[in-house]
């Protein structure tokens, strides 16, 4: 199969949103709010790290440039990435008190968000004439459908729990929409990958995805946001400050001990 | 955090993919009974180990009394004739 930059950038977007959405994960390990939790979100991290590997070894092989999946995310700096910025967002800083970096309503509020995209694109992907893209998308699709029922579960215990989880809850649930746009909006790349059957537009997604967040809003008593003009880009490798702060930890061992091995 | 109301006990019950029985597997605290589903998916079968799950809140079993374990218990022990050892089995029954 030729490999356009599109298809390329394209697997980088889907590959890189899952490493970086797996690491912020990881940085909850040994930290949950409970323990089954913590083994929980392990879990989700894990699956979302098999997803990355699968994605970027693709990306590399099309590539045809001899850069493993350890290449493309162990040897790249921010501009390089292409994952959305929804997924580099640290896990609370922004919505809790002053000095904690760990928030459960925003990771969950995140997760559930994200799993439901993922949940609308692995359907997508699942008819991709990337024969191997339809393959990674079908083992995915398992995996975020539990990672949407576990953040959906919580979404409705805690929108719909006391007061103070209520709160917290709409206040990530505020923070993050404008995020979302993102996940569904149009770039140059996407009618040529359309038109040769690798992937949906971004736009065709959104429905379904509506369709598996509002119910859940509804009946864990948060409002739904209101659309805005904001806009991220972090599929274009223009990110937020945190991706940097991510990747010195995620990349730290290889950047320290070139090569090292397991 | 002492303020805070412990979650109830669930016991976790696994079926795994050979056995026909689910079997006692641990226990885990759930704020309610979907939760604690989910959360025995996520520690008691992450490595494949089963096909089926049951959550029954710890409050639901009666237990018996260790103290009674001897009147319980040993009255059992010398009636060996209760188990079917002495029959003779048919050749075509193989093992049963």
């Amino acid at each position: 199969m030729n490999c356009s930059s599109h298809h390329f950038d394209y697997l980088l977007r889907l590959g890189g949103s899952s490493l970086v959405l797996g690491q912020r994960m990881a940085e909850w390990i040994g930290h949950g709010p409970v323990l089954e939790e913590d083994i929980a979100l392990a879990n989700v991290g894990l699956d979302l790290m098999g997803q990355a590997r699968m994605l970027l070894t693709h990306a590399g092989a099309l590539e045809g440039r001899g850069r493993d999946e350890d290449a493309l995310a162990m040897l790249r700096d921010v501009p390089g990435f292409r994952n959305y910025t929804l997924c580099e967002l640290p896990n609370g800083e922004p919505v809790s008190q002053v000095g904690a970096t760990r928030d459960y309503a925003f990771t969950l509020t995140r997760n559930f968000l994200f799993a439901a995209f993922q949940c609308e694109l692995w359907k997508a992907l699942g008819a991709s004439r990337d024969a191997e893209l339809a393959a990674i998308a079908a083992k995915s699709a398992k995996e975020s459908r539990y990672h949407y029922g576990h953040a959906a579960d919580w979404m409705l215990r805690l929108g719909d729990g006391t007061d103070d989880s209520h709160r917290r809850m709409q206040a990530a649930l505020d923070l993050l929409w404008p995020y979302t746009h993102e996940l569904f909006a149009a770039d140059a790349g996407e009618a040529e990958l359309e038109a040769a059957g690798i992937a949906p537009r971004s736009e065709t997604l959104r429905a379904g995805w509506l369709q598996a967040v509002e119910p859940v809003l509804a009946e864990a008593t948060l409002a739904r946001p209101a659309d805005t003009g904001f806009l991220s880009t972090g599929r274009f490798g223009r990110h937020s400050e945190h991706l940097g702060h991510l990747l010195s930890e995620l990349q730290y061992l290889q950047r320290a001990y070139p090569g090292a091995q397991w | 955090m002492s303020d805070r109301q412990e979650w109830p006990l669930y016991e976790v019950f696994i079926r795994s993919k050979q056995g026909l029985d689910h079997k006692h597997v641990g226990s885990l605290h759930a704020p309610d009974a979907k939760l604690a589903l989910q959360n025995a998916r996520d520690v008691y079968t992450r490595r494949g180990e089963g096909v089926s799950i049951w959550v029954v809140p710890s409050s639901a079993i009666t237990a018996s009394d260790p103290e009674d374990k001897a009147s319980n218990f040993d009255p059992a022990d010398d009636k060996i004739y209760r188990h079917p050892t002495f029959y003779t089995l048919p050749k075509e029954v193989d093992h049963m």
